[in-house]
């Protein structure tokens, strides 16, 4: 056999399996499928995780904050967690009350 | 009172701050906790008239609070309270005098023991019902004036020189019970005066009714030693703007009510719309003595007030707070014409980065 005709062949050969290989396995289109499942599903977990708790921050905060004083316009995220301490104990908050509003306060 | 002009006040003002700047770099040696656990100066600057059976006076005023926390658990916390006031000159002179007010507040620390308990020690305001500690300052309260009964139960100064614990004993999705027992000792010192008492005050609170009830207890410990009682009812209906707010309290020598009621309408493109931003405020309050041997702070007739007002709030932190008044009593009955205007004001107490 010249070189030739191997190179020949083995170009053609590449040629017809390429596609082959290319083609992604069942089984780890399968995986692959999961591994996307598994990124949307923890992406749609983290969503709804914080979702939560900004629906029981809001609930925290209207329950509580909004009974004496209306919400401040707006304020730095760097004093947050001094807001949320001060009024831990002006307002005697529960800790999973000033957690829940610290997430709502940075979501 | 001392008096000074428009000047001393700025110069009080800038005291004040450098005073706060120093508390604040001592405070700074020490490494925060946490990118949002910055040290922040709050407060509210307002400018007050009240024409009270003719004669105006004529009020700029400056509540600063300082909060700095250290470490995970600690806290200092402090208000001060600068205050120029222009009254009318008596005796049928012309023109007005003026009068400057500047003191601390209170000034405590905090340390927050368990999930429950936090021991306060300083000088803190005095927990009775709910006006001293929750809407006294300038930029909560719908009045300029606070309630008539508000001296009661609060030992001449309004705060004590002592220990407090305080916490939220209960917590539920459907009720919470929250509660601050203290004990202050008698003081002379002029920025920290207090009277020897203790006492405290328990709350439920409801929060699918958004009903709070609360009961106060204290009891003055020096000279003859006196009990107050206080109740406090406040309900606030889910989904509105509207509040409404109690209190009662009985003392040795005199005892009252004041009911308030606010209201904000949803009705017109939210609250934050140009009809939102309006809140009609009312107020009624009676007071009765039982005898007039002391003097409680309390008017010594039994007096009836009804406060009609009508407060705005404009974006940024700002209110304008107006009120007309009648007051009845045995000595004459009475207009009093208030108008406000108030800034809050909220930020880090110095420049930083969040991590």
């Amino acid at each position: 056999m010249s070189l030739k005709r191997f190179l020949s062949g083995f170009l053609l050969l590449s040629v017809a399996l390429t596609p082959l290989m290319a083609a992604p396995q069942p089984g780890s289109q399968q995986q692959a499928a999961q591994q996307t499942d598994v990124k949307a599903s923890t992406k749609q977990k983290a969503t709804a995780k914080n979702s939560v708790h900004q629906d029981e921050g809001q609930r925290v905060f209207e329950q509580n904050c909004s009974r004496c004083h209306t919400a401040p316009d707006g304020f730095s995220s760097r004093i947050s967690g001094t807001v949320l301490r001060h009024m831990r104990v002006r307002a005697s908050l529960s800790r999973h009350d000033e957690e829940e509003l610290l997430h709502f306060l940075n979501p | 009172m001392p008096r000074f002009g428009l000047s001393s006040l700025f110069v009080e003002m800038l005291r004040a701050a450098r005073l706060v700047t120093l508390a604040l770099a001592v405070l700074g040696v020490g490494r925060y906790a946490g990118a949002q656990d910055t040290p922040l100066l709050s407060g509210g600057v307002g400018f007050f008239t009240s024409t009270n059976g003719g004669n105006t006076t004529y009020q700029p005023i400056i509540e600063p609070l300082l909060v700095a926390p250290i470490g995970q658990h600690l806290l200092i916390e402090s208000r001060a309270a600068l205050i120029e006031t222009y009254a009318p000159r008596s005796n049928g002179l012309s023109g007005y005098d003026h009068t400057f007010f500047g003191a601390l507040t209170y000034l405590q620390g905090d340390a927050i023991l368990t999930p429950h308990v936090t021991l306060v020690g300083g000088s803190f305001l005095i927990p009775f019902g709910t006006y001293n500690e929750r809407l006294s300052p300038i930029w909560i309260s719908n009045f300029q004036d606070g309630p008539l009964i508000s001296s009661l139960g609060l030992m001449s100064t309004g705060t004590g020189v002592g220990g407090m614990l305080r916490g939220s004993a209960i917590s539920r999705r459907k009720y919470s019970i929250d509660y601050a027992a203290y004990f202050s000792a008698r003081s002379g010192n002029e920025q920290f005066n207090s009277e020897r008492s203790s006492g405290g005050r328990a709350s439920l609170y409801l929060p699918e009714q958004r009903l709070e009830i609360g009961f106060s207890y204290n009891r003055l410990l020096q000279d003859t030693h006196e009990n107050f009682y206080g109740a406090h009812v406040w309900w606030e209906p889910k989904d509105t703007a509207f509040r409404l707010r109690s209190e009662f309290a009985r003392g040795h020598h005199a005892q009252g009510y004041w009911i308030e009621a606010d209201y904000r309408t949803q009705a017109f493109g939210g609250l934050d719309s140009f009809i939102g931003r309006f809140e009609p405020v009312f107020r009624m309050q009676q007071t009765f003595r039982r005898d007039t041997l002391v003097s409680d702070g309390l008017p010594l007739v039994n007096t009836q007030r009804a406060d009609f007002g009508l407060d705005y709030n404009l974006p940024h932190n700002t209110r304008i707070i107006t009120s007309y008044a009648r007051q009845f009593s045995s000595t004459g009955n009475r207009n009093i014409w208030e108008t406000g205007i108030v800034y809050r004001f909220l930020f880090p107490a110095w420049k930083g980065k969040s991590k």
